[in-house]
């Protein structure tokens, strides 16, 4: 009966088990098309009713390693919507509620298109979301063929608005603007000669990392070494070992703070001397915490200006700490997100989706993060790149590059002016 | 040649912590030949009870906080898992194989929401319990902390094969995992030996947490997937069911991975790169059980737990 001997059950349950790893939890209940959830969504055409429920999805991971920002953006969407209900909001002669529904897609771009399917099927109003570029991707095509308009706050992918889709929007830079200025900073301000290059095989990390690498060998660098690791791990010494042996003097990470933290600490405890460089997903207060003193010194990327340079950064930040707790990255963005769409809702006298849409595209918003505007394929016109360097536990500004003028995003221009 | 021996110790290091949490698989499976999958989740709440508190006792000295710690995180995660093996897998002892392990999964990610509920979403940020001293080695780098993971990866195994050879419990074990039946005839209590059983795995638990976190400085309620996956591979690579086989496992595990992210790049000129670090690791295992379906060095039952 206790052969040591490995029953083929055991191997497949196991295969099973990492099946599971990556979509548990959350029941796929999107094949049942809903009716019955969706009572209040009368769409706006009947109106003996005195006030009509416009339904505003929210997609991002709430459960996972990425929860923390996940829940992050989530409350910058609901303080949106509850600010936007308290003032009281009327569009078309009606009176408007507006709630949010909230779904967690894991930052698994499996989940990602099965909750857009929910949300489709709920017959949202307009999405806002998805956190990562890889559920973001997916999931747009759904919500273009349903035409529900769709605005990211952070999905900074270049392919997300390229695919022609008339409904998707983002109101952050892309990785086509942050990776080149970030690969131009490490070539020329760092002193880079030799930079090595690392990325989670995520959508955004790899595209980022891409990016990065283009910059960089355009403003004279050597890619010493290009190595890989995963959105979960949290042991790097292999690959930073082999760093160190091709004597790198700058290292790239394309990811979030959850492994660039710890990449941080296990560089200096090899001995690596090397400068540590990541973009807006390690530009967070997590990051300090986890590569503790090692994060001194490094630097990080964010797409638009710091916090407090934001036009209504202070105001925002005073608010959001008071309700939720500090902020973690994204959440000034989800809540321009929110605040474009509804603008544009009132513009268009209209809460459907094919009304409001077009003017989307006309945007041109005093948002807490910038005047938002959007370029014909829906990216952010003109997002300027800042720069942050650890010092004294804190990220400190250094510099913002590009902002005021209108670059197109795919085109990436070559002189890019930088404004010290 | 530096780099070699450092990626040589990298991977002794990865290794030995896949090997303290790989001793607690091994162990249950010795016993009652159930798969524990909720292992890692108990793993993840040992690190979170040490990490809170040596927290909230910041301020008094390591050697004081630490033992504290541990006991605490110990205390917690022998209730859990006496608690796990009460719910979740004595009712099902006498069902079909399938059962438990479909239990054993529910149970992991019940402990993982529960731990989310408890502790947050949020990354927390493991205090250092060592100084941060380097040792160099013909010329690689090695932390204090990673030399005491290595000593005390080999010491519970030796202690627990001790425990198993030598003393009346194990001589308890062995009988109840050779026939829970019999053994019950001649006076074993198989209900207590196989509650022990879980209770000292999770003890164990305890300690691949604290030094699992302390290591990487990290600690999230979601950390007890991955490295439960991983130490569950090396078990079976070293033979489920036999202690230093896990040990085996884990060490080789590590060290394949390792050596695998560092050389395959350049060993295959670029077309395979770190990415597929874990190709490496399941190729040895896929070898191994073809050849040896028991495991390395699962045969010698006599060792058996």
């Amino acid at each position: 009966m206790h052969t040591p001997r490995i029953s083929s059950m055991t191997l497949t349950m196991t295969a099973a088990l990492a099946l599971i790893g990556c979509s548990q939890k959350e029941e796929p209940k999107a094949a049942a098309p809903t009716a019955a959830p969706a009572p209040a969504a009368a769409p706006a055409a009947p109106a003996p009713k005195p006030e009509i429920t416009v339904k505003i999805g929210h997609v991002a991971p709430l459960t996972g390693p990425q929860a923390h920002l996940g829940k992050d953006n989530e409350n910058a969407a609901r303080m949106a919507i509850d600010e936007l209900n308290a003032k009281g909001l009327e569009i078309g002669g009606a009176k408007i509620k507006l709630e949010l529904v909230p779904e967690d897609d894991q930052a698994d771009p499996k989940q990602g298109t099965i909750v857009a399917q929910k949300l489709v099927d709920a017959k949202v109003n307009g999405v806002v979301g998805h956190l990562n570029s890889g559920t973001t991707i997916p999931a747009s095509k759904l919500y273009f063929d349903a035409g529900i308009p769709q605005i990211s706050g952070s999905a900074t992918n270049p392919k997300y608005t390229q695919q022609g889709f008339a409904t998707a929007f983002r109101v952050m830079a892309n990785d086509v603007q942050q990776g080149k200025v970030l690969g131009e900073y490490a070539a020329k301000q760092m002193a880079g000669k030799t930079v090595a290059i690392i990325d989670d095989r995520t959508a955004y990390g790899q595209g980022l990392a891409d990016e990065f690498e283009k910059g960089a060998v355009a403003a004279g660098a050597k890619i010493a070494t290009r190595e890989f690791t995963n959105d979960k791990a949290t042991d790097f010494a292999a690959i930073l070992t082999k760093i160190k042996s091709k004597k790198a003097d700058v290292i790239f990470y394309g990811g979030m703070d959850a492994q660039g933290g710890p990449m941080t600490k296990q560089m200096k405890s090899l001995g690596i001397k090397a400068k540590f460089l990541t973009g807006d997903g390690g530009c967070t207060p997590e990051y300090i915490k986890l590569a503790g003193a090692a994060s001194e010194g490094q630097y990080c990327s964010l797409p638009g200006v710091p916090l407090d340079q934001m036009p209504g950064g202070k105001a925002f930040n005073d608010a959001f700490s008071a309700k939720y707790g500090q902020i973690q990255l994204y959440a000034p963005y989800v809540y321009d997100a929110v605040m474009v769409m509804v603008d544009s809702m009132k513009r268009a006298n209209s809460v459907e989706a094919a009304k409001y849409l077009p003017e989307i595209g006309k945007t041109d918003f005093q948002g807490v993060t910038a005047k938002i505007q959007f370029d014909e394929k829906g990216d952010l016109k003109g997002g300027a790149i800042s720069l942050y360097q650890v010092k004294d536990g804190k990220w400190e500004y250094r510099e913002t590059v590009g902002g005021a003028s209108a670059a197109p995003a795919a085109e990436a221009p070559k002189p890019e002016g930088e404004k010290k | 040649m530096d780099i070699f021996i450092q990626q040589i110790i990298n991977g002794l290091v990865l290794g030995s912590i896949y090997a303290l949490v790989a001793l607690g698989y091994t162990m249950v499976y010795g016993i009652m030949g159930l798969i524990n999958f909720a292992h890692g989740e108990v793993v993840m709440i040992g690190a979170m009870v040490a990490l809170f508190v040596i927290k909230a006792l910041a301020g008094l000295p390591v050697f004081v906080t630490v033992p504290l710690a541990l006991a605490a995180a110990a205390g917690v995660c022998m209730a859990v898992g006496f608690t796990i093996e009460r719910v979740a897998y004595r009712p099902l002892r006498r069902a079909p194989k399938l059962a438990p392990l479909i239990t054993a999964i529910g149970v992991s990610i019940i402990l993982q929401n529960l731990a989310m509920l408890i502790w947050g979403r949020n990354y927390h940020a493991f205090p250092p319990i060592l100084p941060t001293s380097d040792h160099e080695i013909f010329g690689a780098t090695i932390t204090s902390l990673q030399i005491v993971i290595i000593v005390i990866a080999a010491l519970m195994m030796a202690g627990l094969t001790l425990l198993v050879q030598r003393t009346r419990l194990g001589r308890a074990m062995r009988a109840t995992s050779e026939n829970p039946p019999i053994a019950q005839l001649m006076g074993v209590n198989i209900n207590q030996i196989i509650s022990a059983t879980f209770v000292i795995g999770s003890a164990l638990a305890a300690v691949a947490g604290l030094m699992v976190s302390a290591n990487y400085s990290i600690a999230h309620y979601y950390m007890g997937f991955m490295l439960g996956l991983k130490a569950f591979t090396a078990a079976v690579l070293g033979g489920i069911g036999n202690l230093a086989g896990a040990m085996l496992g884990g060490v080789l595990l590590g060290i394949i991975e390792s050596l695998g992210a560092g050389y395959i790049g350049d060993l295959t000129g670029g077309f395979l790169g770190s990415h597929y670090q874990d190709i490496f690791a399941f190729f040895v295992l896929i070898g191994v059980l073809i050849f040896r379906p028991s495991g390395l060095i699962g045969e010698r039952v006599a060792e058996r737990a």
